[in-house]
Order: C-alpha cells, then structure tokens, then sequence
C-alpha cells in the first residue's frame, strides 16, 4: 500500500536570538492508510511543530527550512498558499489541545461543524448537519440529534473534544493530526476520548498522527510510536515493541513507571498537624461548594486529596488557608484553633502553614529576581537581611538541586517551568514551615520534570520531617508519593484512608471507576477496559 | 543608567533632546528672553523683524518672549498635575483592586459621580467657587484627571492581583503596602507610563480651554494653550502666529511620546 504521508529530512527554523536556528532536524516519517503514528516526547520536543508541518504549516516565527512533505503524493513543501489551502480540512485536519479555545463560543456546535465542508464546497448544508448527527452517535455523544444544537459552553470538556474530532472529521480528510487532545482532561473522560480516537482510525480506515506527552495514553491507540527530544528522532518503532524493550536510555526513561514510596505508617500516637472537622464553604452563600469535610494530615506525613475538576479539592485548600473562611467546623493546625478568616490569624501560623500552586508560571512575580522571591520570606518572617540571608538564600537553592551562582540573580522569568517549580519550592521552604499545601503542582509540567519535583519534595520530607497537603487529579503522583488518600466527589469525601486500604479491592464505586480510569503501558488495556466496561452495561 | 542610555534608540534620543531642549530654556528662560514677559514693546501683530523674531502677539508684546516664559509656566504646570494625578490615582486604583469589597464599591462609585459631570463644567464650578490660582488649578484638574488614572490602574490591578504571585504574598500574611508596591506596581508600570505621555499632552489642552473661559493661567502669565486662545483671531487676517504656540505644543508632546516609547518596550520586555 502507497504511503499517505510521506516526510523526508525535514528541518524546521525558529527565528530567535536574531537569527535562524534549527528546533527539528532531520525527521522522516512515513505513515499508511488505516494507521496511527504517535509522536511523544516533552515540550519543546518538537512534536507540535512536525504535527503542523504534516499540514504544510509552520507557526509564526518558524519556517520549514528544507525537506520535503509529500500528502498523497502531492508536495507541500513549496506549494502556494492557495494549494496549501484546498488541502487543509479537506485532506488532512487537526485537532487541538484545548476544544474549549478553539470553538466559538457564538455559535452552535454543529453549525462549526457544517462551516468547512461547505466552504470547500462538498455538500450543502442540511446534508453536513446529517452527518454530524451521525458521527456524533459513532463518537458515542449523549443524545446526538440533539448535542450539536447546544452552545460550546454547554458541553462538557470532553463532550467538547469529541465533537472536536467530529468536526476534524467533517470534510472526510484522510489524515488528523490529535495535538494532545487529551491532555487538558479528567482520567474518566480521556476514556470517552481515547475510545472516540480508536473509533475513527480502525472502523473509518483514516491515518492519524497522534502526539502526546504521555506514553500510556499514545500506547493505547499508536501502532508506531516515534520518541522525539529537543527535535530529534530519539527512537521509533512498533508499539509493542518499544514498551517491551525499549533501546535508547532516554525511552527507559520515560516507560519507567513512577516508583512507589516505601510505606510509612500512621500510628494513632503521631502529632496530628492539621485537623479539619465538619467544614463546609460557599461561594454564592446559597449552596455548598464543600461539605462534611473532615480529614487529619499528622507530622511527616503526605496526605493526597484526589478528585475530578470541580470535586472540590482546590476549594478544601481555600478553606484550610483561610483565603475562603468555612462557613461552619473547626480547622485545628498544631493543636490551636484557627480562626477561619486570613486576616485573624497569626503571622506565626501563617509561616507554619505554606502553598505551592500548580502554575508555576503564575505563582512568581515576574518582575522579580530569586533573590528577591526566597529573600522574602526570610526577611518577612526572621528578619534576616544582607549577608546573612545571602548565605540562606544560597542554603535553598542548594537544598532545591540548583546552582546557586547561576541562578540567584536571575528574573524569574528566566526560568524553565520546572525550576520555577523549584523556586516555588524554596520560597516555601524559607518560611520554614510544618505544613505545605500542593496544589496541583506536577500537572503543568513535563513527565520527567515532574518527577523530578516528586522526588525533590520527598527528599524534603524525609529531611525535615514536614508534613504534605497533596491536591491532585493524577492518580499515579497519589500512588508515588501518598500515605493516606482522601477521594473527593462533588464537594463531599466519599472514601479515605491509608493508601493500601485505598488502593486494595473492594473500592467505593467511584475510587473504582477512577483507579480503572488510570492508562496503564499496556497496549490492550483500553481495549481490555471498554469491553469490560460494554459488558458491564448490559 | 548610562549604559542603558547608550543602548536608547534613535527616536528616544531624539524624544530626549526635545525634552531637554524644552527644559533648557523653561529653566533659564529669564537669561534667554529679550524682552519682558508682560512688557508691550511693540504694535499689534508685528511680523518678524531682527527686533521681534517671531513678530508680536495681540496687545503688541514680543511672541519670543512669550513663548520662552509660557513654555516655563506650561511645561511646569503640565508636569506637577500629571505627577498629582497619576500619584492619586493609581494609589487609589491600586487600593480599590487590593481591598475589594466596600472599601472598592465606595472608591469606585465615588469616582463614577465626578465622571458624570463633564470635566469642563465640573472645573468650572470648583474654580469660580475657589478663586483661580495657581494651586487650585493645578490640584483641579489633577483631580479630575486622577478619575481616569483610577479606572485604568484599578482595571490593571485586578489582573494581576488574581494571579497566584500575589496570592502567595497575602498567605504570608503581607500588608497592603508590601502588595501594592512589590507586587503589583512593577506589573502594572507599563500600560501607566503608556498613559502617562498622553495625559500629560491633555493638561495643556485642558489648561488652554479654561484659559479661555478666562479660569486657567491668569494673564498676564503667558502659556501655550491660553496663547492660541488670545491670538485665534489672527487666523482670519491670514497671520499664523497662533500656529506657533500650537506648534510648540505638538513638538514636546512628540518628544515625551518618543520618551515613553522607549520605556514601554523596555519595561514591557518587547523586542522587536
């Protein structure tokens, strides 16, 4: 069978630094009717950009240097904007990252999908209405006569993304392009995704390129897999093969699955560090974001608090820190009533009790340099200054696993995500602190990176003895780093308790459904789990 | 500092020698003039001759003259209201955005009434009910003006002040101050200074307009918005002395513009 893509020594520039530099070199893929590529690796991997260029497109800023990109034996390298044009949609579709930014939020689901086939003149408009509906029931959308009637704003983010695909599917094209169309969502909803993605490449016979960051979830629909770093080809081949035995260090690397804490135990007789009774918040004053919270985080210990978004576990933390006050319970931190309210409390408890947040782009004043972010706290709570703090200053950054001589003067804008983390990181540790709060704080970052912040925050424990507050969607953080989990449905605790207990059969119904929902790196898990799943339906 | 003026673009360079220019000779303007500020020396509507070198204004003073003491009396003007109103309300816009709840509402509605009025009558009103002096005009319009300064900076603060930086910060257990001068002000500097240059422009209009009405710069003060007023009338003679205050008065607003150009990119981290 012909090849559908074909790309040859493709090198890709990006202008910065006043001059043209290479961010792809020399990749070659090919791919076939009917099969997947998955392309992986880490931002700035390089795997977005070779995705648009399957599109004949490079972002502003970048040009594709040389090479060549043959579309069914069409070359695009080259071509005119107006061929370029008549490809686009037709031929090959992308998918992106985030459906919620890329639908307009003015008009109904479906008439976006009608626009291009259409405007490319396939069909009238009643007849693509007709066919969303119907790939609207393949993609397993609820009620699909109707779901393409709603405004984007009244689906949900997964519904959202398969329409999505629906709408990449919409003028027939024989490849899509998946950037990471799952990476903005829940586990239980990547599912409905994922199975959407296999629906379309094995039933409809379409190529796709599917690039993710996330091994398991690419080994679930890729029949090739292609490992990319910092634009180059780190290793490609079958699926299977590549989990099984993969060559390159750096592929072992990423299959490493993440390795779990040796079990510490939580004895009665523990200091209790923060113990949350009866809370419950509001932010309209009429219902209840959170209820019946109760839970205990003792000396040493990492407590995870997992949920779905809009469970309700960012707001659990509001409530602890006082940003938001309870509106009824108790918050006992180291044996004292707080009060509920931020503003009441003392500025020794405040030292006590630190947060680090999962945007870490955000969570540090850009206009600031490290000195000055870690200086902070050490001079706001300990009234340490000059010489004195430089050395403390140069103490974190040592503890965080950064050059002191090299990063201290930096802006924070200088920084990677990771070691921005990292700073976060150290700006808590400055205050000294019992307990910290994490909210989040790995989702934003890359698998490897991320890791490397679990351990580092580990090491920290195993150090000082602090005890963690850890917020989370990511069940495999919760499996690496928790002693005890507390799972969060629709504002409430429906299950806690030491995490082998947790994590050991029987389950709460819903702690199952989320376990099950974690892509495991075997091929056939999600085939395994939506026949279990059908089954089970009826 | 140097280093960085060095580094400065051809177009703030230039920004920078009008200014300098302009503040030159407002500095030593009694050295530099011929004549007297308020002296008649001459027939009404002279044209240029080695005695007047720009010719005479409507009551026969030297237009040199005037215009050398009226850039002084504008420029010194323009500047202290600006920095008034940008002081007041920003720090007010600041506060509204840090504090929220009532203390916002009571700021922000409080605002909304003066910007109700027009700007014109409601300057009118304070002036003729305070008397025109220097003082009062200047704390007037910088009042009025400070409304605008307000909204903007409380718009800009509330971005940023929902970011987590700033939250980290109040979780420390930060004052007021500590916020508003650390964490938001140097966020926030940018689209200020932006605004800066053009409401620094506005004051002279807005001066020249009560000058007008007989309320701005009293003559026989001179400055450049109250000159184009006196001497409009020449304009239907076919004379272009009006043009020449009106002149001046666009060359050093193109100055400061060039100016915050510069800034903005700078403190905005733009390349271009």
């Amino acid at each position: 069978m012909n090849n559908l893509l074909e790309i040859k020594n493709l090198y890709i520039e990006a202008f910065y630094e006043e001059q043209w530099q290479p961010i792809v070199h020399n990749i070659s893929l090919d791919l076939k009717r009917g099969e997947v590529l998955g392309l992986i690796g880490e931002s700035g991997a390089g795997k977005s950009t070779i995705g648009l260029a399957a599109m004949g497109y490079a972002r502003q800023g970048c040009r594709i240097a040389s090479g060549s990109i043959k579309l069914d034996g069409k070359e695009l390298f080259g071509a005119s904007q107006e061929d370029l044009r008549m490809v686009r949609g037709s031929k090959i579709s992308y998918v992106a990252q985030s459906a919620a930014a890329s639908f307009n939020p003015a008009h109904r689901v479906i008439k976006q999908y009608a626009e291009a086939p259409v405007h490319h003149g396939l069909m009238n408009h009643a007849k693509a209405e007709k066919e969303a509906i119907e790939l609207y029931r393949r993609l397993f959308l609820p009620s699909p006569e109707k779901i393409g009637y709603r405004y984007p704003h009244e689906l949900s983010g997964g519904q959202l993304q398969r329409a999505m695909v629906a709408m990449a599917m919409s003028c027939k094209p024989d490849i899509i392009v998946f950037d990471e169309p799952t990476t903005a969502l829940d586990v239980t909803t990547q599912i409905e995704v994922l199975a959407a993605v296999k629906e379309i490449t094995e039933k409809m016979n379409k190529a796709a390129l599917y690039i993710t960051h996330d091994l398991a979830v690419v080994a679930q629909v890729a029949h090739r897999i292609m490992v990319l770093r910092n634009g180059r080809l780190v290793e490609m081949n079958e699926t299977r093969e590549l989990i099984k035995n993969p060559k390159e260090k750096y592929t072992r690397e990423l299959l490493n699955v993440r390795s779990l804490r040796e079990n510490k135990t939580i004895h009665e007789k523990m200091d209790v560090i923060l113990d949350i009774k009866d809370v419950a918040a509001t932010y309209t004053g009429v219902d209840n974001v959170v209820e019946d919270i109760n839970l205990t985080v003792r000396k040493g210990r990492t407590v995870a608090v997992v949920g779905e978004s809009g469970s309700g576990k960012s707001t659990v933390a509001k409530v602890i820190t006082g940003l938001l006050p309870a509106i009824h319970g108790s918050i006992k931190f180291l044996g004292k009533e707080l009060p509920r309210k931020l503003k009441d409390r003392q500025k020794d408890d405040l030292r006590k009790m630190q947060m680090i947040y999962q945007m870490p782009d955000t969570a540090l004043n850009p206009r600031q340099t490290v000195r000055q972010v870690i200086g902070r706290p050490l001079e706001f709570y300990f009234g340490i200054r000059g010489k004195k703090a430089e050395d403390r200053i140069r103490e974190l950054l040592v503890d965080i696993e950064l050059d002191p001589d090299h990063y201290i003067g930096r802006l924070t804008t200088e920084l990677s995500g990771g070691e921005k983390q990292r700073i976060c990181i150290a700006r808590a540790l400055a205050a000294e602190p019992e307990l910290i709060i994490c909210d989040e704080v790995t989702s934003a970052l890359d698998q490897l990176v991320a890791e490397g912040i679990l351990d580092l925050l580990q090491d920290l424990q195993n150090k000082t003895d602090m005890a963690y507050l850890f917020i989370t969607h990511d069940l495999a953080t919760v499996k690496a780093i928790a002693d005890k989990i507390v799972i969060m449905l629709q504002g409430k605790i429906v299950e806690q308790g030491e995490k082998k207990e947790i994590l050991t059969p029987p389950h709460h119904e819903y702690t199952d459904k989320l376990l099950a929902s974690v892509p495991e790196m075997d091929p056939d898990w999600l085939d395994n789990l939506l026949e279990k799943r059908a089954s089970t339906f009826i | 500092m140097l280093k960085l003026l060095r580094q400065s673009p051809l177009s703030a360079r230039i920004g920078m020698g009008i200014v300098m220019l302009n503040i030159l000779v407002a500095v030593f303007a009694p050295l530099i003039a011929p004549h007297g500020e308020t002296s008649v020396v001459g027939d009404v509507w002279e044209s240029s001759s080695a005695k007047f070198y720009i010719g005479t204004d409507h009551l026969g003073r030297d237009l040199f003259t005037r215009m050398i003491y009226g850039g002084r009396n504008t420029i010194a003007l323009a500047f202290i209201t600006t920095a008034i109103s940008f002081l007041l309300g920003s720090f007010l816009g600041f506060v509204s955005a840090v504090k929220g709840a009532w203390t916002d509402q009571l700021l922000s509605r409080a605002v909304d009434i003066i910007m109700a009025f027009p700007t014109l009558i409601f300057a009118l009103m304070i002036l003729s009910v305070l008397g025109s002096s220097i003082p009062t005009l200047i704390f007037t319009i910088a009042i009025l003006d400070s409304t605008r300064v307000y909204r903007l900076s409380r718009a800009v603060a509330m971005d940023i002040e929902v970011m987590e930086f700033v939250e980290a910060a109040r979780l420390r257990g930060e004052g007021l101050w500590w916020l508003i001068r650390h964490e938001i002000l140097p966020n926030a500097l940018p689209p200020l200074v932006a605004e800066f240059g053009l409401r620094f422009c506005f004051v002279f209009l807005f001066i020249a307009s009560l000058s007008f009405l007989g309320l701005g710069l009293q003559p026989p003060l001179a400055d450049w918005g109250g000159m184009v007023r006196e001497n409009s009338g020449a304009i239907t003679f076919g004379i272009f002395i009006p043009l020449i205050p009106a002149g001046a008065i666009a060359f050093l607003t193109v100055g400061v513009n060039l100016i915050v150009d510069w800034f903005l990119h700078l403190s905005s981290g733009l390349h271009e």
